[in-house]
């Protein structure tokens, strides 16, 4: 479970989140969407303190996470990231990628870290990549290898920063497919996107973002078919 | 041509020497500038401040005056120092001259290498940092496994030239007294009244040394290239 309370981040000057407060359940899918600049993709990496959060707390299965005093790779260990642009490891191969930080971090033998790596490339319909390197992958492929590799760590909870944005129309549907299942199997997700239709689909909840602040809340069919915020509104009539 | 049978032995001796030195300047060099770059970035005070100060040092003055200051210049220093300790003003201290040179080469080298990592390092996309973050990966490990050995692979070209450069600039060292090819060539010349044929043998010898080296640089280069 995810409580965050009282959540601001600022850039300088610039106020990006304005106090949010919000608990995801355990097992439980949200999307989060909005406009660009909304502030949407800095409450995702709060969560995982890729961004540090200027004030309010993180507070994740009864733990406070921004606690200098706490040791976040631990923390990080339990939260799956899938970012935007990939960033696979380019200098290591498909199987490399994933098996890295279980060996490395977890000091999981190598020959058992290959073969959960193996189990995840299958899982994710890639195992014939398994050597080779990231640059020889498509977009969509690519995003696939990304996921497999958060979900090498065994995370409990699986956070998604537009995870389909960077990808041609034609490999969207393969990474939904992905997630989907992974939704399906009882995952706690956070999802940052732009896809509607998956979004209506998938998740539990939706949070719809602006200017720094949740505006509005509700089921798919809540927020799609009636959004009572003016702002959620316009930007759906905008997006779909 | 019998002026060169005799000065031929007596360069691959002194090439030995540059060879020795150049080795560990290298070494040393990128040892030091790996560190130094990673303190000019580091969050803290103090380890910028020090890099910061010993890079403008180093590039702000020329290695000859480098050479001559740690080679004469320190030795008065620590020989003024003992003997006020110790109150006894017969005290000797030198510095032997290849130990010398491999210090100053070493430091020499070492800010100008700090800066090429430095450029790597931060040409190195930072979503790579973000990605090995999220994995749960201590900041100094996904440095060490992630970012650093996609930096060596962008730097490896200028890294390269700093080695070269760093050949030749080991002549430098004649003037400290160490044997190595440029000053064998000097105390040839001085005998035998030979400039040309002397000086066209010392420039052949660093050709072959520095050609060497952009040729295993290439190989390595060639060799990390197998992501691409």
């Amino acid at each position: 479970m995810i409580e965050i309370k009282h959540l601001h981040k600022s850039f300088g000057k610039l106020e990006v989140l304005k106090d949010i407060t919000e608990t995801i359940a355990a097992n439980e899918v949200v999307c989060v969407i909005g406009p660009s600049g909304s502030g949407k993709s800095t409450f995702l990496r709060c969560i995982n303190l890729l961004e540090e959060p200027t004030s309010g707390d993180i507070i994740i299965d009864g733990v406070k996470i921004n606690d200098p005093s706490l040791d976040i790779n631990k923390i990080r260990e339990r939260l799956g990231m899938v970012f935007q642009s990939f960033n696979l490891f380019p200098h290591k191969t498909t199987l490399e990628n994933i098996t890295m930080a279980p060996i490395e971090v977890k000091k999981i033998p190598k020959e058992e870290a290959e073969r959960a790596g193996m189990e995840l490339l299958r899982r994710v319909g890639l195992e014939d990549k398994a050597g080779v390197y990231p640059r020889a992958l498509s977009g969509g492929q690519k995003q696939r290898v990304a996921i497999a590799r958060a979900l090498a760590m065994q995370p409990t909870i699986m956070l998604f920063d537009e995870p389909t944005s960077a990808l041609d129309p034609e490999m969207v549907g393969e990474v939904l497919q992905v997630m989907r299942d992974l939704a399906h199997g009882g995952m706690t997700m956070v999802i940052v996107t732009h896809e509607m239709g998956f979004a209506r689909e998938v998740a539990d909840r939706v949070l719809f973002m602006d200017g720094g602040v949740i505006v509005e809340q509700g089921t798919p069919r809540e927020i799609f078919e009636n959004p009572r915020n003016e702002r959620t509104q316009s930007f759906l009539s905008k997006v779909l | 041509m019998e002026n060169l049978m005799l000065l031929f032995p007596k360069l691959v001796e002194g090439a030995l020497t540059t060879l020795e030195v150049t080795v560990v300047a290298l070494f040393f060099g990128v040892l030091i500038g790996l560190m130094t770059s990673l303190g000019k970035m580091s969050r803290f005070f103090v380890p910028r401040l020090i890099a910061n100060v010993y890079i403008e040092i180093i590039r702000g003055t020329p290695i000859l005056v480098q050479a001559l200051f740690f080679y004469f210049g320190i030795p008065v220093v620590v020989r003024t120092i003992v003997s006020l300790i110790t109150g006894d003003p017969s005290f000797r201290f030198t510095i032997d001259p290849i130990f010398a040179g491999m210090v100053v080469c070493s430091f020499n080298s070492g800010a100008y290498v700090a800066e090429i990592f430095r450029a790597g390092i931060q040409s190195v996309d930072k979503g790579q940092m973000e990605a090995a973050r999220s994995l749960g990966m201590p900041h100094k490990l996904a440095m060490r496994k992630i970012i650093l050995p996609q930096a060596v692979k962008t730097i490896l070209p200028s890294l390269g030239n700093e080695f070269v450069v760093l050949i030749k600039e080991t002549s430098i060292l004649s003037v400290i007294g160490v044997s190595e090819i440029t000053k064998v060539g000097q105390l040839h010349t001085a005998v035998t009244y030979t400039p040309f044929s002397t000086y066209l043998g010392v420039a052949c010898v660093y050709m072959i040394l520095t050609f060497t080296m952009s040729r295993l640089v290439g190989v390595l280069e060639r060799r990390l290239a197998v992501s691409d």
